[in-house]
């Protein structure tokens, strides 16, 4: 078996983001269209200059024409695919595929979901026709089960896990205060999270990240033309994607402290970055914080902590905003919910604002300098034990 | 002796509510006692099923070769019924199953079509009887019936399974006058004036009863056990007076606990009555339902060593049945399951219609849980899988059976987000016995006494209901057996 990257061989030149939230003012079409246009001005290109387009979107949207029609795109390829909630991530990982095969010179990667006009709460999606025995536990009550078995696991008593898992939230929450394009924009107490009505299992509501709407894009064009778009474009070191045989709710020796498919997708991607110790190597990661002890759990499968450590890591602040190694600085699914298309997508345009030194002052974070310039991002789609995991590393130089 | 019952099994749901939370709510008089009560996610079908699994328990020989289920609370029309129970049990394809729906009496025929059949054809007859009685709110109809079912294997001695309670004599009389009725979709019965009904039932009662025992050879004074099942309660009560038999013969009805179970009810005090009888003794089944059917038994020298083979292998009696359960049901609750009150549905999307095709695709896993086993390395899935999980092997597996298998929870969660006619849904990781983990909803619990290891066993339910389709599948719950203060070491959070 070989995964054998394509380091350095394309550069995002160009991003764009719409603000995430219950965005009742814009439709799917109006969401494509903001993030296209920013995108575009951002990488000082017209639509017409990109010769393919990926769409990502789960369930807002079926087919290229969900994007060449709002955007009146000119008889180009356009593909439209879905990977559960790393599906902005995927449209983004062809995307550079594609560049980097030579068959195209400008593509668009572009992600987007309208979850807010089911009228539901919580995440509904389209099935197929099925035998009707799945269980009918909602995503909250699947990932519950992380929680108390991380605590069996590694001897932390409920009420330290519980504190564990206010933490993140908070730390999320805080992170999201100082971003304009957040759905919450406010810090909110670790005693408000801790007391949160319960959703499922242990977790409350302020463990599980918000619902939203919102739209993100990026432009690749080869690495060696990066610098006819932009001065500081983003290299892309790592795409790692893997899809596990989704046999854990069935299988007796899995115990629900970790995903293996993340595991396997970081193995992946730190290779073909070359990184050896992520921790001091990434400057800052952006993680799939679905539900607070998700991002826990990320911690140890992505290698930022020793195993049965990383909750230590946690109430020490090491993923804090200004800690050794940030983690969702932008504030995560926590603080921007999670439109599935575009989630992917507005963790790269974190990377892409923050290694390139155009974060606001006030939330840019101090670990990005010389010799450690590398941001990852990760998704994780499905539930524990049946799942699909995403690992991007990018960075503002070429290798040397 | 040559034919009669070679297996029976009782079924009463876990829930009892409290005659006086009726009053408490409505206002006006307080009952007394309680009654049994389907969950949510149970019906005639399901009770069925239950009840069935518990005849068939260790039952040697042929599985029966037909099944006839009566209900007057039928899940579907047109469709058959006891096809899902049959699929449920695993029958083989070759036995017949048919229902016989809509009235009370169609129990009386289901037992007459199981003995006939083995009289005159020697082969063996599943009878499964099963009722959720239904009533207005405030009513005594609510009240004083009750919910569930009982099955019963009829066949000739041999085969590994004797005889336990032979066939002396069955007679009937019918007759047609207006005692009780319900409209088909109405959840009510009406009924007409009682000493109406009393006035016409006694002669009935009286006449087949005289024809029964003569055919048996009997007098009335020979019966050691009475049976008397009927939703009339006058003239069920007049009947134990006037048929000339020992006062102490009289069964009691129970009902002071689970209620009249209608359709179920003459099976649940036959099988009450076998689990106590001695060799020898004569057992007389009265049903009183449009006329009256009278059904002559005698226990047989087999009966007390089959009754220890099955506690042997943990079989639930009727008095365990009437003994457990929970009777903490608060009404509102019990009305919501009933549909008598509509309530703020979750802002989620309804369940969906399991599709027919898929459905039929899977049947051994859907309707008899049935996993499959690894030949190359032994693992074991639910559901079935075609690639082996742990050595990839393909299209090498056997089925397994694990309806039957009990296991324990590995880790359990409660939801409060996810659509259920009863929130919050209960989900938990189960590890069965001999190998083999699912993923399940769990029934029939109470989340602040579950904990990691507590003994479960598969029961079959109702997923979800959608546009009129009855979605069948097993759920887990503490096994019934255990009483609840023993349910389980290790509480969680305390491990």
């Amino acid at each position: 078996m070989s995964s054998n990257g394509i380091r350095d061989q394309v550069a995002i030149v160009g991003m764009g983001c719409t603000p995430f939230g219950e965005r009742w003012d814009k439709g799917v079409n109006d969401l494509l269209l903001d993030a296209a246009k920013d995108t575009i001005a951002s990488a000082g290109v017209t639509l017409d200059d990109i010769d393919a387009f990926w769409l990502g979107t789960m369930a807002s949207g079926v087919s290229g024409v969900a994007l060449s029609k709002p955007l009146k795109i000119d008889y180009k390829p356009v593909s439209r695919l879905e990977n559960f909630c790393a599906t902005g991530s995927e449209a983004f990982r062809n995307a550079c595929y594609a560049v980097a095969s030579g068959a195209y010179d400008l593509a668009m990667a572009i992600g987007v979901e309208k979850l807010k006009d089911s009228g539901f709460s919580g995440l509904t999606g389209v099935r197929p026709v099925g035998d009707g025995t799945d269980a009918a536990l909602s995503s909250p009550a699947a990932f519950s089960f992380v929680a108390p078995a991380y605590a069996h696991r590694y001897g932390v008593d409920a009420e330290e896990m519980k504190q564990v898992m206010s933490r993140i939230a908070w730390k999320n929450h805080r992170n999201g205060a100082l971003n304009p394009r957040a759905q919450f924009r406010k810090e909110v107490p670790l005693e408000t999270i801790t007391r949160s009505p319960l959703v499922a299992g242990d977790l409350g509501v302020f463990d599980c990240s918000g619902v939203s709407d919102g739209s993100a894009a990026a432009i690749i064009c080869r690495a060696e033309d990066a610098h006819r778009y932009t001065d500081h474009p983003l290299y892309v070191k790592a795409l790692s994607f893997v899809a596990g045989p989704g046999g854990g709710a069935s299988d007796p020796d899995y115990d629900y402290t970790t995903f293996p498919e993340v595991v396997r997708s970081a193995e992946d991607a730190y290779r073909q970055a070359g990184i050896t110790d992520p921790r001091s190597q990434l400057a800052m990661a952006e993680v799939h914080d679905c539900f607070t002890p998700t991002e826990l759990v990320l911690m140890e499968d992505l290698g930022f902590s020793e195993r049965g450590l990383g909750w230590k890591d946690v109430m020490a602040g090491v993923f804090d905003r200004d800690g050794e190694l940030p983690v969702n600085p932008d504030g995560g699914l926590k603080s921007f919910g999670h439109p599935i298309g575009a989630s992917g997508l507005r963790m790269l345009f974190e990377c892409w604002l923050q290694l390139r030194h155009e974060a606001p002052p006030e939330r840019q974070v101090g670990t990005v300098g010389p010799g450690r310039t590398l941001g990852l991002t990760h998704n994780l789609g499905g539930a524990p034990g049946e799942c699909v995991s995403f690992v991007s590393i990018v960075g503002p130089e070429p290798s040397a | 002796m040559s034919t009669g019952i070679l297996a029976w099994g009782v079924y009463l749901p876990y829930w009892r509510l409290q005659r006086s939370a009726i009053g408490a709510t409505l206002g006006g008089p307080s009952g007394r006692g309680t009654r049994a009560v389907a969950s949510y996610d149970e019906d005639t079908t399901t009770m069925g099923v239950e009840a069935a699994r518990r005849a068939l328990v260790g039952l040697a020989g042929d599985p029966p070769d037909d099944l006839y289920f009566a209900t007057p609370a039928p899940a579907y029309l047109d469709k058959t019924n006891a096809t899902a129970v049959h699929a449920a049990l695993e029958l083989p394809p070759w036995t017949g199953a048919y229902d016989l729906l809509g009235s009370v009496r169609s129990s009386a025929a289901a037992l007459r079509a199981a003995l006939a059949q083995s009289e005159a054809g020697g082969s063996r007859g599943l009878a499964v009887l099963a009722d959720l009685r239904t009533g207005l709110a405030g009513g005594a109809e609510e009240r004083d019936s009750g919910d569930g079912a009982a099955a019963f294997v009829f066949g000739p001695d041999g085969d590994g399974a004797p005889v336990v309670a032979g066939l002396l004599a069955h007679a009937a009389v019918s007759a047609e006058f207006l005692d009780r009725w319900r409209t088909p979709g109405d959840n009510d019965s009406k009924v007409w004036e009682e000493r109406f009904g009393q006035e016409v039932y006694v002669p009935l009662v009286e006449a087949a009863s005289a024809e029964a025992f003569k055919r048996a050879g009997i007098v009335a004074a020979d019966i050691d056990h009475l049976v008397v099942s009927g939703l009339h309660v006058r003239a069920v009560q007049a009947v134990g007076r006037s048929l000339g038999t020992r006062a102490e013969a009289a069964v009691d009805a129970r009902s002071s606990v689970v209620g009249n179970l209608g359709a179920a009810q003459a099976g649940m005090l036959l099988a009450d009555t076998l689990e106590r009888a001695a060799p020898g003794e004569l057992i007389a089944v009265v049903v009183v339902a449009d006329g009256a059917d009278v059904f002559v038994f005698r226990a047989t020298d087999a009966l007390p060593a089959v009754r220890a083979d099955r506690a042997s292998r943990g079989a639930v009696t009727v008095a365990d049945s009437v003994g457990a359960g929970r009777d903490d049901l608060p009404y509102a609750r019990f009305l919501t399951w009933r549909d008598e009150l509509r309530r703020e549905p979750p802002r989620r999307p309804d369940p969906e219609r399991p599709g027919a095709p898929a459905t039929w695709r899977v049947t051994p896993w859907k309707s008899g849980f049935t996993a499959s086993d690894c030949r190359a390395c032994g693992f074991r899935h639910l559901p079935p899988s075609r690639v082996c999980l742990r050595c990839r092997t393909i299209d090498e597996m056997d089925p397994v059976r694990m309806a039957d298998v009990a296991g324990q929870v590995a880790t359990f969660t409660v939801d409060h987000l996810a659509f259920s006619p009863s929130p919050p849904v209960v989900g938990a990781v189960v590890d069965f016995d001999g190998g083999g983990r699912y993923r399940c909803e769990m029934t029939d619990v109470d989340p602040d006494r579950l904990a990691i290891g507590t003994r479960v066993e598969m029961t079959f339910r109702i997923l979800s209901t959608a546009k009129g389709v009855h979605n069948y599948f097993w759920k887990a719950r503490p096994v019934a057996t255990v009483p609840a203060d023993d349910a389980g070491p290790d509480p969680r959070g305390d491990a």
